[in-house]
């Protein structure tokens, strides 16, 4: 890999000025044949690729009424330019929203539109040949699916949408990302994204309950398969290994546990991610989706709950109901699915947790939001509802907390730098620029509030930051879970 | 009957055809397809009556673009609402007799034409001087402008500059209403006004002028907020065969 500069980080975030092809070397590594195929998708190139891509873009096309409109509606604005951290970040002209659109938007209108087949030097449409197909896999694999740029966009235009439609294409032409579809080989194969076994599972569970009981003198559990537990709780399994997502999950357990919750977790279902999200395919989606069903009917749970995981959540929200529901058989009372902190946070109003808040007093914390939970989904009754209860659950826990600027959080929040499936070392430029403008509101807060925390609920922005915070001067183990702070934080009573 | 007016009378009962038959067979592909997932974009209602409200708010006060970027709302805004204006001001050239308020606000779509200008400019100027927004811009993009800024141009020089023959054109146009043609007056200003309007009007459906019907079948922008409590179903969603396994222990 190329060396590369961390941007640098000034007293104001600054809108870059056009570098054309700052980032055109940018690249994941192509998927094996063995990555595809359990996919379901060609080892490689097919024949005659360049009619099945625009074949398969014409079907997509016909079947989503979003990324029809969406491929129509723009009118050049340029009110999204400025919005997506990869541009701000690496000032690659391809990196902003609506050019990226364009490049398949490009193609869609030679094949689909009148103006295009006709006039295409006028509208700038393009035939599919192979130049067009590598700048795909460069800079469709430089979106994170953040939805930022949507927000900002006067019709909603969901680069997100476009950006699946064309790794959608490309898997079915043969050219797969290696990270994303080898991630969901695993989970079709074992069950979760690192492919743990359930005899590793168990015994990571037992070593857990081994340190709480040692840190804490309580039997907190950590229940794998136990039928006809209340909750089934499904989480990313990087909460079971990776720091500090391992603090989440200790915290998830001493919430069940002080609150008297049966809960357990499944080794059907030992995974909330569902890259099938980030490829766009929803054969795959559904199906490890599916899992899920499975797992909650086969343990006879009455509810189930989400862990601390972005995407997860989108597609636990948004989808699982379209999915994988009705979930008729799950207690009406409770929301299905429910999020780990929505489930915390009701609780708390209920006066069932007792929390002391000094145990945090070494830290100053901020919230990062997480994308897909901020601008693809929802917790709680009222809009809103994504950004109030994780910082009243953090409230809770510390005395300590701000918010960074108001531009770069809630609905606007910046991404981590590393979602969308690009959590990758093969694309570790991209994310440490990528994480440039979030990097930026954090400086301030360091600067201004002493700021030496970072909360999220999102086990690829832990993730990432965890990466990325070193070349931005902070300790890696500043980002860290909310319910990491809740574990801290909360009273167990070692009689319940 | 002049080859002028027939070539005139042709050329607008096809705008006509375009416009009104392109964009509404666009509507009807909208329409008919499916948005198979939920996908609403944050602030996103809970409700049918929250999302009409957030529809109304987006199309008359451009809610999201004066978050995004305060100088395209300002011209753009200027030059959708002065649009507006100009184009209701120009229902006097097709009812007889006039409306009372089309009478009334007559001396405001004067004004707005000039705002329309002042807007076009604007947006037109971002297109060179912004280097995002210059990277951005296609050909067709730099000639919407054009059209749009000659189009109100001429308007204006037929106010100010060349007087018309309005009544004559008025009785051209109520003709062609009723399929009854009457002669066009050959005043090149209006020849050409009336030529870019239609070009307008053909390439409507073809354009990216299609914003204007699809920003309401955007599903970010339209749909409610309501996952959980709904199942929704459409499209390949709704075919989704699910086989379970023995429930429970
Ligand atoms: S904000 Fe929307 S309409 Fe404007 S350029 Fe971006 S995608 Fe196109
Ligand atoms: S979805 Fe996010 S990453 Fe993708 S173009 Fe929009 S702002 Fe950039």
């Amino acid at each position: 890999m190329a060396a590369f500069e961390t941007p640098p980080l000034g007293e104001y975030p600054v809108i870059p000025l056009v570098r054309e092809g700052a980032m055109a070397h940018s690249k994941p590594f192509v998927a094996k044949p063995e990555h595809q195929q359990g996919l379901g998708f060609p080892g490689e190139l097919v024949p005659d690729w360049e009619n099945v891509a625009v074949t398969k873009l014409g079907q997509l096309v016909s079947q989503s009424r979003g990324l029809q409109v969406f491929l129509d509606a723009c009118v050049k604005c340029g009110a999204c330019t400025d919005k997506c951290h990869y541009y701000l970040g690496t000032s690659d002209p391809k990196n902003m929203p609506v050019a990226r659109q364009d490049l398949l938007r490009s193609v869609y209108r030679r094949y689909y539109t009148f103006a295009g087949k006709f006039f295409p030097w006028l509208v700038g449409a393009r035939n599919m040949t192979k130049s067009v197909l590598d700048e795909w896999y460069s800079y469709f694999h430089q979106c994170s699916q953040c939805r930022r740029c949507a927000v900002f966009c006067p019709y909603g235009i969901d680069t997100a949408e476009v950006s699946m439609a064309a790794r959608d294409i490309m898997d079915s032409v043969g050219v797969g990302q290696k990270y994303s579809n080898e991630i969901i080989g695993k989970v079709h194969k074992i069950g979760n994204n690192l492919g743990l076994p359930e005899r590793a599972l168990r015994n990571t569970l037992d070593g857990l309950e081994e340190d709480v009981k040692e840190e804490t003198g309580v039997d907190v559990k950590f229940p794998l398969d136990v039928k006809g537990a209340e909750v089934l709780l499904i989480t990313p399994s990087a909460d079971f290994f990776a720091e500090p997502h391992i603090d989440g999950l200790i915290g998830y357990a001493k919430v069940f546990h002080a609150a008297g919750i049966s809960w357990t977790l499944s080794s059907h279902a030992s995974e909330a991610a569902n890259f099938s999200l980030f490829i766009g395919n929803h054969d795959n989606l559904q199906k490890v989706a599916g899992r899920i069903r499975d797992a909650a009917l086969d343990l006879g749970v009455r509810r189930v709950v989400v862990g601390e995981c972005g995407h997860a959540w989108r597609v636990a929200y948004s989808f699982w109901n379209t999915l994988i529901g009705p979930f008729d058989f799950l207690d009406p009372r409770y929301p299905a699915p429910q999020h780990i902190c929505e489930l915390t946070y009701d609780l708390i109003q209920r006066g069932v947790l007792t929390f002391d808040k000094s145990a945090n007093d070494d830290k100053v914390v901020t919230f990062h939001d997480s994308c897909n939970v901020s601008r693809g989904s929802r917790m709680g009754d009222a809009p809103g509802g994504q950004f109030r209860i994780p910082r009243e659950i953090i409230r809770a826990c510390v005395n300590n907390f701000v918010d960074m600027a108001p531009e770069t959080i809630g609905e606007a929040t910046f991404c981590c730098g590393g979602g969308g499936g690009l959590l990758t070392d093969d694309l570790v430029e991209l994310r440490v620029k990528g994480a440039l403008p979030r990097m930026q509101a954090l400086q301030q807060v360091v600067q201004e509030h002493g700021v030496n925390y970072m909360a999220a609920i999102c086990a690829i922005c832990k993730s990432q930051f965890t990466k990325v915070l070193p070349y931005y001067k902070h300790p890696m183990d500043m980002i860290g879970s909310v319910h990491g702070l809740v574990s801290k934080a909360i009273v167990l009573k070692p009689g319940n | 009957m002049s080859t002028l007016t027939v070539l005139y009378a042709v050329l607008f009962y096809f705008a006509f055809v375009m416009l009104v038959g392109g964009t509404g067979y666009k509507c009807w592909v909208y329409a008919r397809t499916p948005q198979p997932l939920k996908i609403p974009i944050p602030p996103a209602p809970t409700t049918r009556a929250g999302v009409v409200l957030r529809m109304l708010i987006e199309v008359t006060l451009f809610r999201a673009l004066f978050r995004s970027n305060k100088w395209i709302w300002l011209f753009g805004w200027i030059f959708h609402v002065a649009l507006l204006a100009v184009l209701l001001r120009h229902l006097r050239y097709f009812t007889e007799p006039v409306w009372g308020w089309v009478a009334l606000i007559q001396p405001i779509g004067l004004y707005a034409g000039f705002a329309l200008l002042a807007g076009l400019a604007g947006l037109w100027a971002r297109r060179f001087l912004v280097d995002r927004v210059r990277y951005i811009s296609a050909p067709s993009d730099h000639l919407m402008l054009a059209l749009l800024v000659a189009i109100a141009a001429s308007g204006l020089a037929m106010k100010y500059v060349a007087h018309t023959d309005i009544v004559s054109l008025k009785a051209f146009f109520l003709g062609l209403m009723v399929f009854d043609w009457r002669e066009l007056p050959a005043d090149p200003v209006l020849l050409l006004h009336l030529a870019l309007v239609a070009i307008l009007m053909i390439v409507f459906p073809l354009s990216k002028l299609l914003h204007a019907p699809a920003v309401f079948f955007s599903p970010s922008l339209n749909q409610v907020d309501d996952a959980r409590e709904k199942r929704h179903a459409a499209g390949w969603s709704t075919q989704i065969i699910r086989v379970d396994r023995t429930r429970g222990a």
